[in-house]
This record gives structure tokens, sequence and C-alpha cells, in this order.
């Protein structure tokens, strides 16, 4: 039972003629939480799904728990995706089902619990997250910050081993903010599983993080725990962490010289 | 000018290659969904509700079109027999015409713009929100339990509500024949009686509809699930489905009557 959960080797992946990842390698523990940030558009979405095998990588292996993703028949991929919780950034919570039933959906699907057992689960859920009194509420009825806790409380139903979150601290007010980032620190401390968040919040995901690769370009740029990573030597890490405007990554769109512009 | 004009025999043999491209992708599509099927006996409430949501609320629409269609044929089939003295064929004008065209044509473009389109949208939607994906990450196969279920409820729709809608169109045909426009109620309802043929009218109107319901309710699925997820994507897929579900309905119509009654 080795250390790592998620071993990435080499991945190459492009769609269409944009080249995505270009020999991306790097591993995820198999506990805490670990974060994958990088600009926009740099793909860590698209990492999730490569993870999840929703995507076939144009080159190169990922393993979760030992099984190559790509390689499993479709039986073997849904047991292996009933291991893993997804928290989409949307919530994707099924619009015609109350929240109750929305919690209780993996379990009737995967499980032959009866009702009682479903019940007293989806409620302890429920309360984990903070969401115990809105069991008969309709998804169009919430907010966004509850819609996502309602799909945290659905990804982690079945107890997964990891629960992989996309982009879960945008567009969220400070209170949900605080919320979500206290959330998903506590399961995972109270779960003892790897929790892989994908971001680009800096303050927020560093705060939680136990380890955290920076990704830009197709390859990693930086990994290490935060610390390492708010004191890096490397300028274009530190532009990125401390979020300055000026620095790699200019500030200027390339122009003519201030004096030729001005003074013809 | 020259370069113009290649251009645009460029972007045609582009146009065409990307639509028989579609074409293949819909035809695999059309098989994976036949043989998820299997889990409708896993699963039968999945159906039923659909068959509520896709049949039944179709039903009114199709009640009082077939009322006013069979009122009108009949109209016109007065007129038209009236001066040939053959205006006791009336009945036989409104049963044949019904039950071999009518019925199943306008029954299944009524289809395609009411449940179709609705189909198309709550699809698409499901796919713009990420919740077919989600479904896919909680080990759920969603062409088992979204996608089968719908084109399912279509195809044992169709035949049911053409049937209806030409009952209908027969009895509207009754009332302004012989309670408006004064016939007899006995040749009316004789000659029908004579001259429509369980084989060859009903149980090919019966075919026909079966046929069209399993085109209106393919092209709705994979416009659905196919969609660009935006909202200009999902509106294109919707007109997408009305127009080419009705021009595939008009089309095999011609094929099957070719078929069908040609002596």
């Amino acid at each position: 039972m080795d250390d790592i959960l998620v071993k990435i080797r080499d991945l190459h992946f492009s769609r269409g003629h944009r080249k995505i990842f270009d020999g991306l390698s790097l591993d995820i523990p198999r506990q805490g939480i670990t974060a994958i940030m990088g600009p926009s558009g740099s793909g860590k979405t698209t990492l999730l799904k490569l993870i999840g095998g929703q995507l076939q990588p144009d080159q190169g292996s990922i393993e979760v728990d030992g099984l190559n993703v790509h390689q499993l028949s479709t039986k073997k991929l849904f047991a292996l995706r009933k291991r893993m919780g997804m928290l989409f950034q949307s919530g994707a919570l099924l619009t015609d089902l109350t929240v109750f039933e929305n919690v209780a959906y993996p379990l009737r699907e995967h499980t032959k619990l009866n009702e009682a057992m479903i019940r007293q689960l989806v409620l302890l859920k429920l309360n984990a997250v903070g969401l115990r009194g809105a069991a008969d509420l309709m998804p169009s009825e919430l907010s966004g910050g509850m819609s996502r806790r309602v799909a945290l409380a659905r990804a982690i139903s079945l107890d997964p081993m990891m629960i992989m979150y996309d982009e879960p601290f945008t567009g969220q007010d400070p209170i949900s903010m605080g919320v979500l980032v206290s959330l998903i620190s506590e399961l995972n401390s109270a779960l003892n599983i790897c929790s892989v968040v994908v971001s680009h919040d800096v303050p927020e995901t560093l705060s939680i993080s136990d380890y955290a690769h920076i990704i830009s370009d197709g390859k990693v740029v930086e990994s290490g725990n935060p610390d390492v990573l708010k004191n890096s030597q490397s300028a274009w890490t530190h532009q990125f962490v401390h979020g300055e405007a000026d620095g790699p990554v200019p500030f200027h769109y390339s122009a003519k010289p201030v004096l030729e512009e001005f003074f013809e | 000018m020259i370069s113009g004009i290649i251009d645009k025999i460029q972007h045609m043999g582009a146009s065409t290659l990307h639509s028989f491209r579609r074409l293949g992708w819909a035809s695999i599509f059309l098989l994976q969904v036949i043989a998820s099927g299997t889990g409708i006996f896993i699963r039968p409430g999945l159906l039923i509700k659909q068959l509520y949501s896709v049949g039944v609320q179709t039903l009114i629409i199709i009640v009082v079109a077939g009322l006013f269609v069979g009122m009108v044929m009949s109209l016109q089939s007065y007129y038209a027999l009236v001066d040939f003295g053959a205006e006791d064929s009336v009945g036989v004008m409104v049963a044949l015409s019904l039950l071999r065209e009518l019925g199943p044509v306008v029954t299944a473009l009524l289809f395609a713009g009411r449940a179709g389109s609705a189909l198309t949208a709550e699809i698409g939607l499901m796919k713009a929100t990420e919740q077919l994906s989600g479904m896919e990450m909680m080990a759920v196969n969603p062409m088992q339990r979204v996608i089968a279920p719908r084109f399912f409820a279509g195809v044992i729709s169709m035949p049911l509500l053409a049937t209806i809608f030409s009952a209908v169109g027969v009895l509207g045909g009754y009332l302004v024949a012989v309670e408006l426009l004064g016939l007899d109620y006995g040749a009316f309802w004789s000659q029908s009686q004579a001259k429509v043929d369980l084989y060859l009218d009903l149980y090919n109107g019966i075919i026909k509809s079966i046929v069209f319901g399993v085109i209106v309710s393919w092209i709705a699925v994979f416009e659905g699930y196919d969609c660009i997820p935006t909202s200009e994507g999902l509106g294109q897929a919707t007109t997408r489905t009305v127009v080419h579900g009705s021009l595939a309905i008009l089309f095999m119509d011609f094929v099957l009557t070719a078929l069908m009654f040609t002596k």
C-alpha cells in the first residue's frame, strides 16, 4: 500500500490544435490536501477529467491506486469512479430531484441499503456540510454556495478514497468562501482521505493545502508545500503566488516605446 | 476572384464531409441508445415518467389538431365531391386520408415541434449544467438513465398518438359531414367500413408512425446530447431538431408511401 495515490507520468493531451499538456508528470499523495494551481486556461479542469477517465490522453499514463485508468474496462472504470468523488464548479446537482434525493442518488444506484438506512446516511452527510434542514428544498431554491455544499455531501455519500474539487472557491462571497475552505479542510482530516483542489485562488487554497503543484504551459512549473512556494526563488512563481501585477508576465502588452508613440 | 470561388467550393466540400461525419456519429449513437435500452427493465419507473412527459402531455395538442384536421378534410372533400354526386364518399375520403397520410405525418410534425424540441432542450441543458458529466463521475451511465428512457418513450408514444389523431379526426369529419352538412349517417359509416382495409390502411399507417417515432426521437435526443453547451448552441440544437425532424419525416413519408401503396 504505497504512499502515492495518483501517479501521472509524461502526459500529453491536445484539444484540436492546442497542446494542453506537454509531458506533465506529478504525484498526488494518498493522504492530505493537494492543490493544483495555475493561470486560467492551463488545463486544470482538463486534468481532473483525465484522472477521472472522462478524457483519453494522447500519450502518457495516469495511475490511480495502482490501476492505469485508461486501460480499464468500462465495468472496472465505473468501479473505480465509485471510489472517487468529484465536485464540479457549478455543483452539477440533478435539477428535478430534491436535495435529499440528490445526496441519496449514489446510495440508491450503487448499494442495496434499505430506505431507513439511506435516510440516516443522507441526513448524516447533509449534517456534515451544515444543510440537514435544507433536505426538502429543490436545487433551484439554493444559493450558489449552498448547492456546492449539497454537491459536496453527494460526493462523500459513498465514502470515497479521494475527492476532486474543480474551482470550489470561484465566485463566492467571503462567508461562503470561509465555509467551503473550512469544510474542505475538516472533511479531509475527519475522513483521512486525499483531496485534490484545482483552483487559482492562491491565498485560500494555500491556507489549507499540504502540498501544491503549479502548472503552466502544459508542464509543472514548481511543486512543494505552501511555505516553499511562498518563498520560491523563481520569479514567475513569486509573481503568481503573491499576485503581483508586473513580473515575468508583463503588465504592458507589447507596444512601441513611449517616446516614439507620444513624440513623433 | 478565382480564389474566392475556390474558397466557396472548399467550404462546400468541408461542410458536406462534416455532415456525413455527423450522420455517422449519430448512427453509432442510435445503436448505443438501443443497446442501453436493457436498463429500462431494471428501472421501468424512468420510462413511465418519460411516457407521461413526452406522450401524455402532447395529447391535448394532438386531440385538438386531429379534430380540426378531420373537420376541414370533411368540408373540403364535400365541396370537391358534390359536383360529381359522390358526396356520400366523404366518409371514405376522410378516413383513408387520415389513416394513410395525415394521421402519421401531422402527428409526427406536431410531435417533433412539441415533444422533440422539449427533449432536445432538456438533454442539452443537462449537458450544459454538467449534470451528464456529474452522472458519469458518479459511475452512473447517462445513456441508460437519461437518454434511453426518453428515446423509447418517444417511439412508444408516436403510434399511440397517431392512432388517437386519426380516430378523433374521423369523429370530427362525422360531425361536419352528418351534423353540419346533412349527409346520411348510414352512408358515412358503411362506406368507410367497406373501403378501409385493416392491413393496407390501418397497419400501414401504424408502421409509418412507428418509423416516424424512431426518426423524431433519434434526432431529438441526438441533437440534445451533441449540442454546444451554451445558450446559443442550445437554441441552434432545438431549431435543428424541429427542422431536420420535419424534413426527415416528409422524406420518409414519400419513401414509405411508394413502398406500401404503389401496385
